[in-house]
């Protein structure tokens, strides 16, 4: 199968790849994904007081099509508010690196992470 | 040419970008030029059919395409006369299984395989289940071979064949034949092996092994592709119904025409494996564990599947923990490997050869199949298993399974939500 220019560009130079400290108040974190299912994203953001993400990193275990669009969020939500951030949707991604419809779960899962890292900042926020 | 000149040369060389590297060698092989040279003359200028009885044309391919049957017989230690020409081991596969149970089944109704035969074998095992036909699928044990003990005991009166592939095409682990066939042999079942990955790899011999029937593949020994043959015992007699029908050739085991020039190459690449067989099989080997230990010596968790002993040495199955399959042959895109992700096939599920030998999921989805073969040089090995390691070190720095694995917490103690 042949990827996308855009894929293989996001795979063989993945942006933001890395972690952030998961026990920092101002970080919050996504786990998703099953290594059963072959595929398990880890993407972080950094949240300053005035609510913008400041910075992103993610780690991914999957194929090219999962990395890529891990890689692609991780640049989108960059400098968003958290709702901005969590209202990207799986199209926009699966249509940014032009998946195939057997790697339209990538750009689900990709969609996951960022919700759920949003969660994870919020609980926390809620929590202190 | 004078030394500065040649050091040049290899320069120049040595710059050019390399071909891709083929380590693929169970899927298919590339033809043997000899076979092609023993093919050509067979396609324009003896183009006979090799069934017309009554001109010089017919007689000159029907001459051919018995030269052809007698070195494929000699391979396995059959008569030519047991050799049936196929289009390949999946008409084989399917020939002896649905012919055979076809044929006995108002006084037998039982078949004997494993779980983790080619798709050819079990998706013929579901059809003669639909048919009405009960079928045992027997588990292989951690290193990919059955038990023979349950083989015995899965064997009733009523148990027409037992079909047990020689070497499996995913982890290239060699069933015990020899004793299989002695079971067989004891029990009253006919045993038919698909030996597409095995035969002119490893030594066969179906009178030693109590072989009844035998499936074997062109492209795989590198002959051509759209050519197989199905070893179909005399003594004791194999009955069968045949599949296509038509004018009764093969015996009325296979109607068609036989394509003289693809018999031809399919004998001459297993002349040439008699002939080579034990020598390459050393120089395999070798090839094979400079790879394995290259790569092992530089990266930690990397499992073997399937036994390393009785296994043909042209393959290797490792699963890289914590790096994902496709991921990775993404990464190493001028290898030409195979992967046992899930990713990589139509299915969502990460193959089932493994997880029959017990590899947990996640493990499997980490796989890749690396074959070596007769045109694999010390140098590709060497550049194959850099690529590899270097690969591996990029996707593992960012795996956030590999991230926990380094952090002491155990993947298996999360809450995964499957999706």
């Amino acid at each position: 199968m042949a990827y996308s220019d855009k894929v293989v560009d996001h795979y063989e130079h993945p942006r933001n790849v890395g972690s952030l400290d998961k026990n920092d108040p101002g970080v919050g974190t996504g786990l998703v994904g099953a290594p059963a299912c072959g595929d398990v994203m880890k993407l972080q953001i950094k949240v300053n007081p005035e609510g913008i993400i400041e910075d992103a990193k993610f780690k991914t275990f999957g194929c090219g099509s999962a990395i890529a669009s891990s890689s692609l969020v991780t640049e989108w939500v960059k400098g968003k508010t958290l709702d901005e951030a969590a209202s990207i949707k799986n199209t926009q991604i699966a249509q940014h690196l032009a998946l195939p419809p057997v790697k339209i779960h990538c750009s689900v899962l990709a969609e996951d992470a960022i919700k759920a890292a949003v969660a994870d900042y919020r609980k926390k926020q809620q929590g202190s | 040419m004078n030394a500065v000149t040649a050091i040049e040369t290899k320069q120049a060389l040595s710059n050019e970008p390399r071909k891709p590297v083929y380590l693929d060698y169970q899927a298919t092989t590339p033809m043997d030029p000899r076979v092609l040279d023993a093919m050509m003359p067979y396609f324009i200028e003896k183009f006979g059919n090799p069934h017309s009885r009554n001109h010089t044309h017919g007689w000159e391919a029907e001459q051919a395409v018995e030269k052809a049957r007698q070195q494929v017989a000699e391979l396995i230690g059959a008569d030519e006369r047991e050799i049936v020409f196929t289009s390949g081991a999946t008409e084989s596969n399917n020939l002896a299984i649905a012919g055979v149970a076809r044929f006995y089944k108002d006084r037998k109704n039982h078949i004997v395989t494993v779980a983790t035969e080619h798709k050819c074998v079990l998706d013929t095992c579901r059809h003669l289940e639909q048919e009405g036909f009960e079928v045992t699928y027997l588990p292989v044990q951690q290193n990919g071979l059955i038990d023979l003990e349950a083989l015995k005991q899965a064997i009733t009166p009523k148990t027409v064949l037992v079909s047990v592939m020689a070497v499996n095409n995913e982890i290239g682990v060699v069933q015990p034949l020899r004793e299989i066939g002695k079971i067989c042999r004891e029990k009253g079942a006919f045993f038919h092996t698909d030996a597409a990955q095995a035969f002119g790899k490893i030594p066969l011999d179906v009178n030693e092994m109590n072989i009844d029937l035998m499936s074997i593949s062109g492209h795989k020994i590198y002959g051509p592709k759209g050519i197989g043959a199905l070893f179909v015992r005399r003594k004791p007699r194999v009955r069968m119904i045949a599949l296509i029908h038509g004018g009764g050739q093969e015996r009325g085991f296979r109607s068609g025409t036989l394509p003289t020039p693809l018999c031809v190459g399919l004998g001459e690449a297993a002349a040439i494996a008699k002939r080579e067989m034990a020598q390459e099989a050393e120089r395999l080997a070798k090839l094979r564990d400079r790879f394995y230990e290259s790569v092992k010596s530089r990266l930690p968790e990397v499992y073997l599947n399937g036994d390393l002993k009785s296994r043909i040495p042209g393959n290797l199955n490792l699963s890289f923990a914590y790096v994902e399959g496709e991921g990775l042959m993404m990464g190493i895109k001028d290898l030409s490997v195979s992967s046992g992700s899930a990713c990589t096939s139509a299915s969502l599920e990460p193959s089932y050869v493994l997880r029959a030998l017990g590899v947990t999921e996640d493990l499997a989805h980490t796989s890749l199949r690396i074959g070596f073969g007769r045109f694999t040089t010390e140098d590709e090995v060497d550049y194959a298993a850099d690529r590899i390691v270097e690969a591996v070190q990029k996707l593992r720095s960012m795996s956030p399974l590999w991230e926990m694995a380094q952090e002491g917490i155990d993947i298996k103690s999360i809450q995964w939500a499957a999706h």
